[in-house]
């Protein structure tokens, strides 16, 4: 925990009062420029494997940047694909400033699109928004309970917060199972198991201007906000000291354990809201499609960026852009789908590895010397 | 139909036969991972190393027509994970939890990427000894129908514990993962014996996985896995960290993710989804009950950072 702790929250989460400005921009440039190069070498291995199996890595990320990124139609596809990824790495990102590491977003995404689902199902015919900010607290209120109870867990009893919600990500597909074959099966879905189609005023549409449906929007405002509350508040400070020492936080007298289910719960939130997002906006109904992955291409996603909500936004659509690419590359270069998964896979690997170098070039730390 | 014949008592039966059946593969992974943390260190990307060794498995087995070649290529390879995930702990300020997790993303990847020419082939199948044959009930003989690597998995446990109590590489595994600064006192390295832990917990894996597509279900899909690897991480913290009490753990998930099968061969069909989640929920369970937020854990290791 002590050691997750510190990986977790980055460098110098409390700078001291006597750190001077070439310093704390000596952090800003590594905070930056390390996990870039850790990203720029996980993509460089990922070309070794490339060539390793007889491809072409200059035609694989030529075509990323075509289907990415290319075009207008494509920054569309991208962009659609970038909403329920920032709100997935924000359920990561928010529990890791206390040090926890949550990777069981996936759990809270799928119930959150059930629970919107339900609502849309059966409370149809609400007059205006009323029907979407129905679906919507429902879908936050799951992924805040689900997420939440990962943190309670954690507080009360000590229970591994990392173990407990993968756990729950199973049993919350299992749940999703039953109810979309059960109680919640509209008899008319025959070959994939559904709730009933929402009605067209319960169905989230694009941002004017642009084929990307409202999502986007929600996922860069929720990301400004959390940067907003966790850098610039009292409570975000607060629990950042927990994140650095949760046993100098109780001596304080933090109230630890409601920052701990807070943060989850919130963090939780923003993965049932990503849930209700796929539901409302992309399927129309909630079914199996919920369980995409979403919730694990966030973990990546939220420690590429170092756990800061800012940089969630542009990780998220380069990470995005890579999904979006996926079915051209599997056409065009006979390559599995499972190939962006390998990618993910060896960048995460580059980005854990590039931790380790933390600290230790001068050029970062212009004031080393002095201190001795 | 035979299976009115016994009426109810074929629930139990089933279950019993689905516990040896459904507990081999933690039996295996809860065993290596047990090693790994013994020595202080915790991997939680057994998960990918399980379905790598159910890929390479059983595209060994098939490339060979022999199935033992399939298991000795996953533990190879499983071994293999083991130590990459040694290699980049031992680097300073490295988390070991969350080179799990990416672990655990890579092994799926990599699992799928290359596993994919393999989904419709049929490999050979691992052999299984009849222990049934002074029963006539056809459910009784089936439900004893028992592999041989359930039966390896038992004596492997034996030798691990045995090796753990009296032997020179089970002290310094212990002595390793009870007190860095103990080990170093000693002389011993600390990172060459978690290294090496990991190393064999990742083989252990790796069979696991191997049983997996080349025994039950005994063939390889992408969803060949529904979380056993991570479940064996929590249940090596309920067996607190002793072989023997891993088998027994390993037979009490293996019945309980026997249930739902079990119900749906006497016709219970309704709920089929919730019975599929109990050994998930019956894992937090133990986890809830178990853990403590006062006290480390009994017969925990000292340098295990799950339990600090």
């Amino acid at each position: 925990m002590t050691d997750a702790a510190k990986t977790m929250a980055g460098p110098a989460p409390i700078k001291g009062s006597n750190s001077s400005v070439m310093e704390v921009w000596g952090h800003k440039a590594e905070a930056f420029l390390l996990p870039f190069g850790a990203l720029l070498a996980g993509l460089a291995a990922f070309s070794v494997f490339l060539l390793f199996v007889g491809k072409s890595p200059v035609e694989f990320y030529s075509l990323v940047y075509k289907a990415g990124f290319g075009t207008a139609f494509s920054w569309n596809n991208t962009l659609s694909r970038t909403a329920p990824l920032l709100l997935a790495a924000l359920c990561v990102a928010i529990p890791a400033r206390l040090g926890l590491v949550v990777i069981g977003g996936e759990g809270a995404i799928v119930l959150g699109g059930v629970a919107a689902g339900a609502f849309g199902m059966f409370l149809p015919g609400l007059p205006g928004f009323m029907g979407i900010v129905g679906m919507f607290l429902c879908g936050a209120l799951t992924g805040a309970l689900w997420i939440g109870a990962v943190g309670a867990m954690r507080f009360k009893r000590g229970v591994n917060e990392t173990i407990s919600s993968l756990l729950m990500a199973y049993i919350a597909i299992a749940l999703m199972n039953h109810l979309v074959e059960g109680p919640f099966r509209d008899p008319a879905s025959l070959n994939k198991p559904s709730t009933a189609p929402l009605g067209e005023t319960y169905r989230i549409g694009n941002i004017p201007g642009l084929d990307v449906h409202w999502g986007l929007a929600i996922g860069i405002i929720a990301c400004i906000a959390m940067w907003v509350l966790i850098e610039r508040t009292t409570w975000g400070f607060a629990a950042r000291i927990v994140g650095g020492n949760i046993r100098a936080a109780q001596v304080q007298g933090l109230p630890v354990g409601l920052l701990m289910v807070g943060f989850c719960a919130s963090a939780g939130a923003f993965a049932g809201i990503a849930g209700m997002m796929e539901v409302a906006a992309v399927h129309g109904t909630a079914n199996g499609s919920l369980a995409s992955g979403y919730g694990y291409a966030g973990i990546l996603i939220a420690f590429l960026a170092r756990h800061n909500m800012i940089a969630i936004i542009p990780v998220g659509i380069l990470l995005a852009g890579f999904e979006a690419s996926s079915g051209l590359i599997q056409r065009r270069m006979d390559l599995p789908d499972a190939t962006i998964l390998v990618l993910q896979g060896f960048v995460f690997v580059a980005i854990l590895l590039s931790e380790t170098l933390t600290g230790r070039f001068k050029l970062f730390q212009p004031h080393i010397g002095d201190r001795s | 139909m035979s299976e009115s014949d016994i009426g109810l008592w074929a629930v139990p039966i089933a279950m019993l036969g689905g516990a040896i059946r459904v507990s081999t593969p933690f039996i295996f992974v809860s065993l290596g991972e047990c090693i790994t943390e013994r020595s202080g260190r915790i991997n939680l990307g057994l998960e990918g190393t399980l379905v790598f060794g159910a890929m390479s498995g059983y595209a060994i087995a098939y490339e060979t027509s022999s199935a033992w070649l399939g298991v000795l290529g996953a533990a190879f390879f499983g071994a293999l994970f083991g130590l990459f995930h040694g290699w980049i702990c031992k680097l300073p300020k490295v988390n070991d939890i969350a080179i799990g997790i990416a672990l655990m993303l890579l092994g799926m990847g990599l699992a799928f990427f290359f596993g994919k020419p393999y989904i419709q082939p049929v490999a050979p199948d691992l052999p299984a000894l009849s222990f049934g044959f002074w029963s006539d009930v056809p459910q009784v003989q089936a439900a004893l129908q028992v592999n041989v690597l359930f039966i390896l998995g038992l004596v492997l446990a034996v030798a691990i514990a045995w090796m753990f109590k009296s032997t020179k590489i089970g002290l310094t595994i212990r002595v390793v993962g009870d007190s860095s600064d103990a080990a170093r006192a000693l002389g011993i390295s600390a990172n060459k014996v978690r290294l090496f832990s990991t190393a064999a917990g990742g083989a252990l894996a790796g069979v696991g996985g191997a049983y997996l597509s080349l025994y039950y279900p005994g063939s390889w899909n992408e969803g060949i896995s529904s979380g056993q690897g991570l479940m064996a991480v929590a249940l090596v913290i309920f067996a607190r960290w002793n072989p023997i009490n891993c088998i027994w753990a390993a037979l009490l998930f293996g019945a309980a993710g026997a249930l739902g099968p079990a119900l749906q061969s006497v016709g219970v069909s309704s709920g089929y989804y919730l019975f599929y989640a109990a050994p998930y929920v019956l894992t937090l369970l133990l986890l809830i009950a178990t853990s403590s937020t006062t006290r480390a854990l009994n017969g925990a290791p000292g340098e295990l950072s799950i339990s600090k």
